[in-house]
């Protein structure tokens, strides 16, 4: 951070230990603890995954590449890589879609109860996933037995239940970046001749892209990283990176997980810069 | 030729009216504006015209074709909204060639006729600029533009004026108002701005509580207003209450004052323009004090305190040696009028025995 473009460093030269200058040290030391909590946790996962002995201990005895090389060698770690990519696709491509119409009505239409509708596409957020999880378990049970359908324990079982986590995400950042832009483009639109599918498509859509986005990234990442909910529907051999890693922790305590986790932590910290090209996400999320 | 009629429009929100048989004709070219205060019904009155909100009863006609219940993309209108409702994804350009876009029109004369487009609002060259590049005048004038390219039958114009500086919205009301009689367009105006109205429109409507309190050309809505309420919404007038005594003179209280006409003993309303009134330090028939001078530039308004009210007195100000150059708060003046212009109207709030200024 450059000095000019500090708004707290307007010192005057003579007085290098006034009351701006203490002020501004405080400043930026509080920033900068706010960021250390955040980033510790992640960079010492970082840290670990190097350490070059099995229990890990301070300070390291030295630094290896072999648990990467582990993590690739178990291939449970790729083949729940790949589940979870697989979930977490198919749980954001559907949940998108439906949470963005139901975003729409809720923003732009009139209907009873709306309200409570709204409240209730946001309910999976307030709901634990472990709870969450249990109640589906017994519905899907149910559903199994009452219809003679097998549904625990599969895929679309396991993606109807992601749905219920991207949905909300989609519903709250689409809502948000719709109450943002207003009526008047798309009645502009109207009066220039386009019917409703034109309109929506032409204006409303490409105006709340940042939103879409947004919703999308944030569907990915909660399906992707999801545990609680997925360990108690996941169905033998569709395991996903998350439960994997779970499996591994009840046997080993070793840096294998670290790794994973970093490897996890780049690619979800490549998406999100590679998102932020295309829209502003601080801007849509706060 | 295209010729807007609306026939007994009434659009009711529950218990609500918002707006209530409201008849009006405009005819091939004209400009009507709609004026009133905030929630007379104005701004629903046009969105009825263009679909946007579906009048619960009567009907609108575009060029003798019933339009009631068409839906917006199926009505030949072109609006320009209040804050512009530009599409800020798209270019300049693309802004403005949305609406042939969707009448299919060519590539080749697609392009020709936004080139036109811009030109008659003297942005020719932007067309590949971003909304978000504009300054407000310019994304106004887009906004024109791209109601006007598709040759609209009715030119719909929703208080295009209210998001710019006062310098400006002086020099696009010009603006607007050649284009509009260059291109004989049928045009509705929304305003709350008098000024906006009386100086653009052919005739304007004055709205009041969803009703159309009058309708005529701008001259006749100032100098003969129909009643009280017109009467203060345009312009700034006086207002005594009383009685007509015998024809020419009005009884206030113990105050005589000429009026126009009047058959005697009918309590009613007389309304006196600011600028119709005399002012002079000895004659007069209606002695007072000043009371305070508001200093204007051109103009300078005194405000009287008399035995009928405090009256106010707009005149072009006095030049030095003027006798009334440096009237000052409690000097003693005379107030006088023509016949003329004290106009009768019905008294709506009879009970009410105050008089004085309404602005």
């Amino acid at each position: 951070m450059g000095r000019e473009n500090n708004p707290c460093a307007t010192v005057p030269e003579t007085a290098p230990w006034g009351m701006a200058t203490i002020r501004a040290i405080i400043w930026r030391g509080g920033v900068g603890a706010v960021f250390a909590v955040v980033l510790l946790p992640m960079l010492a996962v970082m840290w670990l995954s190097f350490f070059d002995q099995e229990v890990i201990s301070f300070p390291p005895e030295g630094y290896t590449w072999a648990w990467y090389v582990n993590a690739w060698e178990k291939r449970q770690f790729a083949r729940g890589f790949v589940n979870s990519l697989q979930l977490a696709l198919l749980a954001s491509a559907i949940g998108v879609t439906l949470g963005t119409a139901a975003a729409y009505a809720l923003v732009r239409a009139k209907f009873p109860a709306k309200s409570f509708i709204g409240t209730l596409l946001l309910g999976p957020l307030a709901v634990p996933g472990v709870v969450l999880g249990t109640a589906l378990y017994v519905f899907f049970v149910e559903f199994d037995n009452a219809f003679d359908f097998q549904i625990v324990a599969t895929l679309p079982g396991l993606i109807a239940a992601h749905v219920l986590l991207t949905v909300p995400w989609t519903v709250r950042l689409v809502a948000a970046s719709l109450q943002g832009i207003g009526p008047a483009a798309e009645e502009a639109a109207a009066n220039l001749g386009a019917r409703p599918w034109t309109v929506f498509r032409r204006v409303t859509l490409p105006m709340m892209r940042s939103g879409v986005v947004a919703g999308a990234l944030f569907s990915f990442i909660q399906s992707f990283e999801n545990l609680e909910l997925t360990l108690l529907l996941v169905g033998p051999g569709r395991s996903t990176l998350p439960v994997e890693m779970l499996n591994y922790l009840e046997f080993r305590i070793d840096p294998t997980l670290a790794a994973v986790a970093t490897i996890q932590i780049v690619i979800i910290g490549a998406l999100m810069l590679i998102t932020d090209r295309f829209v502003n996400l601080s801007r849509v999320v706060s | 030729m295209t010729r807007l009629v609306l026939e007994g429009l009434r659009r009711t929100y529950g218990p609500t009216v918002a707006v209530d048989r409201v008849d009006l004709e405009v005819a091939q070219g004209e400009l009507v504006a709609l004026l009133g205060p905030s929630g007379c019904g104005k701004t629903t009155t046009l969105r009825m015209v263009a679909g946007f909100v579906a009048p619960t009863a009567g009907r609108i006609l575009i060029g003798g074709k019933d339009v009631t219940s068409a839906p917006p993309y199926g009505r030949d209108t072109g609006m320009v909204f209040q804050g512009y409702a530009l599409f800020p994804h798209m270019t300049v350009a693309e802004n403005v060639g949305f609406g042939l876009e969707m009448r299919r029109v060519g590539r080749a004369e697609r392009d020709t006729r936004i080139a036109e487009a811009l030109r008659l609002v003297r942005l020719d060259g932007y067309g590949e600029r971003r909304i978000t590049q504009m300054s407000g005048g310019q994304q106004q004038r887009v906004a024109l533009a791209r109601a006007l390219v598709v040759n609209p039958g009715v030119f719909l114009l929703d208080e295009p004026l209210s998001n710019l500086d006062a310098r400006l919205r002086a020099e696009v009301r010009v603006e607007i108002r050649a284009l509009q009689q260059r291109l004989g367009l049928t045009t509705l105006f929304v305003t709350h701005d008098q000024e906006e109205a009386l100086t653009m429109a052919d005739r304007m409507v004055v709205m009041d509580h969803g009703r159309v309190r009058q309708i005529g050309p701008p001259e006749e809505l100032y100098e003969r207003p129909a009643d009280l309420f017109v009467a203060g919404f345009l312009g700034r007038c006086n207002t005594f209450r009383g009685r007509v005594e015998s024809p020419g003179t009005f009884r206030a209280g113990a105050i005589a004052l000429p009026c126009d006409g009047g058959t005697p003993g009918i309590t009613s309303a007389m309304v006196v323009r600011p600028e119709r009134v005399a002012i002079d330090r000895t004659t007069g028939r209606l002695p007072g004090r000043i009371a305070m001078v508001t200093y204007l530039g051109g103009l300078t308004d005194w405000h009287v305190q008399t035995d009928a009210g405090t009256v106010l007195v707009t005149r072009p100000t006095p030049t030095d040696g003027d006798a009334l150059r440096h009237l000052a708060p409690g000097d003693p003046v005379h107030l006088d009028w023509s016949p003329a212009a004290g106009r009768l109207l019905p008294d709506e709030n009879p009970t009410d025995p105050t008089t004085g200024v309404s602005a």
